[in-house]
């Protein structure tokens, strides 16, 4: 079967391995050493982890996109967001009548608003499968339209790259309106409970950061399987020549838009694991900062690598966290420098270090992990 | 006769010396001479005496009127001096002399004499007052004088307004002051009245017709009804002009941020994220100067335009020469790496001025409004803006077709290779294109700090707009940025009566994003061989 395959490749058993390890480890150390152990793993830190490992998950979308088709999204941002967006109305609806004003079925800021019944859009959401199913089709809806148009009419490179970002602007934009229903400005926040567990304790904290892990693991298989398969194969020839791709035959459009579809529903997927262990959803998470910022932990890990997107992400936001903990102003400087630093100095970022340390003894030359830059 | 300019000064100082005393003693009897015949029991007397003081022309009288109107001209009991109670609380009351207006100290209430009014003779006096304004001065505070006449004229005061139209100069006042006097004409019923009336904009004039319109008189009403359908379709034609003059403002501040990336990514190809940050150098520039030249916010304004441009260019130089140059034909790297220094620059600003936003002071020329009727005005600021905007693009385009250097730049973009076999120095084109470019952000920067906060996100706000402009225009096109600008502006300003300012900016960027898969190179596409770069 397609899926297995990739477990025949090396990267692939070594990756899945180092973090299958990581995700023991730290389930050890939080469960098993004793509070005050210098070893031990607080509440806390477990939930940092999970949220990098969404993270990571959200840029090995990215690096599906970038890495193996070309398409600089900048927009994927939005896609993570709308993911998260749906997760947070399941976990809204679960608040019940718990709530501030205690109204049985609408949200706080719905009453607030003087909404006398739910929006249509918001049926249904007190099903988890339901919900859960539209953590995958909401963003994969969106990018199946905004891919068919944008493939269609074959917009490419830097176009599409201001496109997406203008979505993911455009989106923001109406997310802060009240009227739109998903809470304006503040979002979605106060979640209790996700599928009967408590939010608030620590063992569905480690059970989320679970999940996430073994999420990362299956997406990047996918991913992987995808990469490896005759269709990556296309993928990357429509990268590297789109037009030559094109007169060889190949409808270039429809394999952009399925991988393209697949990669926002991979972010919708981490939205969703995202928002409940941040506990907050708003609409700063469609900002184009954002989005560019994901690009960036792409860019630092090695571009079309798929772990090199992994590395990159949680490299760049344990510097935030630390960044931000001792010196905030700093943070935007180190930002922009690694912005700057990374594409000038590192094009084939960290995972490009790595390979070279590896495979300088061994005479070998993997032709798929190298993009060629003129095509972007 | 030749030697009389000699003696002109000195004969003059002379008169002066001898004259003025004179002329003061004189003022003050004919002054008191007023006051008193002020103070009689008959009322039919004191209407006389108003007009008297109207006609004597005093420079005093508006303020005696005005004292009279308000019941603080008295006369001391004992003294009779007459005097203007500043502040009537308390038992001693602060007076001011009537004649002087100096200081006199304090004067108990029991010690002072009113000189009262009726009815009738407030309302003389009024109309009076309304008249003697019309008689100042400045032609601004007639028309301000006469406009506030409209709808309050009565019987009293048509008479002695018929005076005043035959005796004014300005053709404004005039018109205003026959408005005022139609509408009293229109309250009798007369049917005529409309005409003058007709197709005035002022809410007085409408309220006039409204009532006149369900008058019993048929064929008033229908004159009137006709007549307030006119204005309607007036007023229509107004509104819709004041929506495309805020559009074109719009549109031009659009047009000046978008400008600069026409050059820097339409016809140089670089994608500089940093482009925001560019403007907003160009405003802090401005913020600079201010504080370099207090009290002169206007020069400051003029040397921040030569300076903005200096600042930013040079920052550009700096951008191009440390970072794009090493990403050449990489535009996706580069659009990555100048975000960052467009993340430096913010936080730059953040740590170096301030995180809060900075006022920049807009210099007296520059504010007020151009009133073209009496329901549409103009801003200053955001026709000065509009202007500067198409100055500056008329400049670029003057760069780019006239000049040694835009032919090299069209040259290089066109085919590098073939360029440089020509002898042209494609490093040097670069890097002064790029300069230019940033140069017009930093002008952008100086205009936009007149109409917006001056702040470190200034940029940010910018920068996708920019960016759509110049795509829906069609890269490589000054035109078609201009077009796209402008064109954007007024749809934005159509849109947001219906749709609130954020739904208009979320339809119009959708419309972009629509418009790009159906003709992705935008308004203006390129054609021929400069097309495939």
């Amino acid at each position: 079967m397609w899926l297995t395959q990739p477990f025949t490749e090396r990267s692939t058993q070594l990756f899945i391995g180092v973090l299958l390890a990581a995700l023991a480890l730290v389930t050890v150390l939080h469960l098993a050493v004793p509070e005050g152990h210098p070893l031990h793993v607080t509440a806390y830190t477990v939930n940092l982890f999970g949220k990098y490992l969404s993270y990571a998950l959200l840029a090995v979308a990215v690096d599906l996109v970038w890495g193996y088709l070309g398409i600089l999204s900048l927009g994927h941002g939005a896609f993570f967001a709308l993911g998260g967006y749906a997760m947070g109305m399941y976990l809204m609806r679960q608040i019940g009548d718990r709530g501030v004003y205690g109204h049985p079925v609408l949200p706080d800021f719905m009453v607030f608003l003087n909404w006398e019944s739910l929006p249509w859009y918001w049926a249904g959401f007190d099903m988890a499968w339901f919900a859960f199913l539209m953590v995958l089709l909401a963003p994969g809806a969106l990018a199946l339209v905004f891919g068919f148009l944008a493939f269609r009419s074959r917009v490419t490179g830097v176009y599409l790259s201001i496109i997406t970002q203008a979505l993911t602007f455009a989106l923001m934009l109406a997310f802060f309106r009240n009227e739109m229903g998903f809470g304006g400005n503040n979002g979605l926040t106060d979640f209790r409970d996700i599928l009967g567990f408590s939010l608030r304790s620590d063992a569905t904290r480690l059970g989320l950061f679970l999940a996430t892990g073994v999420a990362l693991a299956l997406g990047y298989v996918v991913c992987r399987a995808i990469v490896g398969s005759k269709l990556g194969r296309v993928c990357v020839a429509t990268r590297d020549a789109e037009s030559r791709t094109r007169f060889l035959g190949y409808r270039v459009e429809r394999f952009q838009l399925f991988v393209f579809v697949v990669s926002a529903m991979l972010a919708g997927l981490a939205g969703a694991l995202y928002v409940p262990q941040v506990g907050i959803i708003n609409p700063s998470e469609f900002s184009p900062i954002f989005s560019i910022e994901i690009v960036l932990w792409v860019a630092l890990g090695g571009r079309a690598t798929l772990y090199g997107a992994v590395i990159g992400a949680i490299l760049v936001n344990y510097a935030k966290t630390v960044f931000t903990g001792v010196m905030p102003d700093a943070w935007l400087f180190a930002l922009g420098a690694m912005f700057v630093l990374v594409t000038v100095f590192l094009p084939k970022g960290v995972a490009g270090l790595l390979a070279y340390r590896v495979k300088r003894p061994r005479h070998s030359s993997d032709d798929t992990s190298t993009p060629q830059e003129a095509s972007a | 006769m030749r030697m009389l300019p000699r003696f002109l000064p000195g004969l003059l100082c002379l008169c002066l010396l001898l004259g003025l005393p004179l002329a003061a003693q004189a003022q003050e009897e004919a002054g008191q001479a007023l006051l008193e015949s002020l103070d009689t029991d008959a009322y039919a007397e004191k209407g006389e005496a108003i007009e008297a003081i109207i006609e004597s022309g005093d420079p005093r009288s508006r303020r005696w009127l005005e004292a009279l109107l308000g019941g603080k001209l008295q006369r001391h009991k004992d003294t009779g001096q007459f005097v203007v109670v500043v502040e009537n609380r308390g038992r001693s009351w602060p007076v001011v002399d009537a004649l002087s207006f100096e200081d006199a100290g304090e004067m108990s209430r029991r010690e002072l004499d009113r000189i009262g009014i009726n009815n009738a003779l407030r309302g003389q006096l009024q109309g009076a007052l309304a008249v003697l304004d019309l008689h100042a001065e400045a032609v601004d505070e007639r028309r301000e004088a006469a406009r506030a006449l409209l709808g309050d004229v009565d019987a009293s005061l048509a008479e002695p307004l018929r005076a005043v139209i035959d005796g004014e100069a300005d053709d404004e006042v005039r018109r205003l002051l026959e408005q005022a006097l139609a509408i009293h004409r229109l309250e009798q019923g007369d049917t005529a009245a409309v005409d003058a009336l007709a197709g005035s904009l002022n809410s007085r004039v409408r309220a006039a017709l409204n009532t006149a319109s369900r008058s019993d008189d048929p064929q008033l009403a229908q004159a009137a009804t006709a007549a307030l359908a006119d204005i309607e379709q007036k007023m229509r034609l107004n509104s819709g002009l004041e929506t495309l003059y805020f559009g074109l403002s719009l549109g031009s501040v659009l047009v000046l941020a978008a400008i600069g990336l026409a050059i820097t990514f339409g016809v140089m190809g670089v994608i500089n994220m940093a482009h925001g940050e560019l403007i907003m150098l160009g405003a802090y520039t401005t913020w600079a100067m201010q504080q370099l030249l207090p009290g002169q916010p206007g020069l400051a304004l003029l040397l921040a335009i030569p300076g903005g441009f200096l600042v930013s260019a040079l920052a550009g130089v700096a951008i191009e020469r440390g970072v794009i140059q090493f990403l050449k034909g990489r535009p996706l790297e580069t659009l990555l790496a100048t975000f960052g220094v467009s993340l430096i620059l913010q936080q730059l600003v953040r740590t170096v001025i301030s995180p809060q936003n900075r006022t920049v002071v807009t210099p007296d020329w520059l504010s007020g409004s151009v009133m073209l009727n009496e329901g549409l005005s103009l801003t200053l600021n955001r026709l000065y803006v509009l202007g500067f905007a198409l100055v500056v693009f008329a400049g670029l385009m003057l760069v780019m077709r006239r000049t040694r250097l835009g032919l090299e730049v069209r040259a290089v973009t066109q085919n590098r290779a073939m360029a440089r076999s020509m002898g042209i120095r494609a490093t040097r084109v670069d890097i002064l294109t790029f300069a230019l470019g940033s140069g017009v952000a930093g002008l952008a920067g100086v205009a936009l700090s007149q109409l917006t906060n001056v702040g470190p996100n200034l940029g940010q706000n910018y920068i996708i707009d920019s960016f759509m402009v110049v795509v829906f225009g069609g890269v490589g096109n000054l035109w078609g940025t201009l077009v796209a600008g402008l064109s954007l502006g007024v749809i934005n300003q159509i849109l947001e009566p219906w749709a609130g300012a954020v739904l208009a900016k979320i339809i119009v960027l959708v419309f972009i994003i629509l418009f790009i898969q159906k003709r992705p190179r935008g308004l203006f596409p390129q054609k021929g061989r400069a097309a495939e770069g």
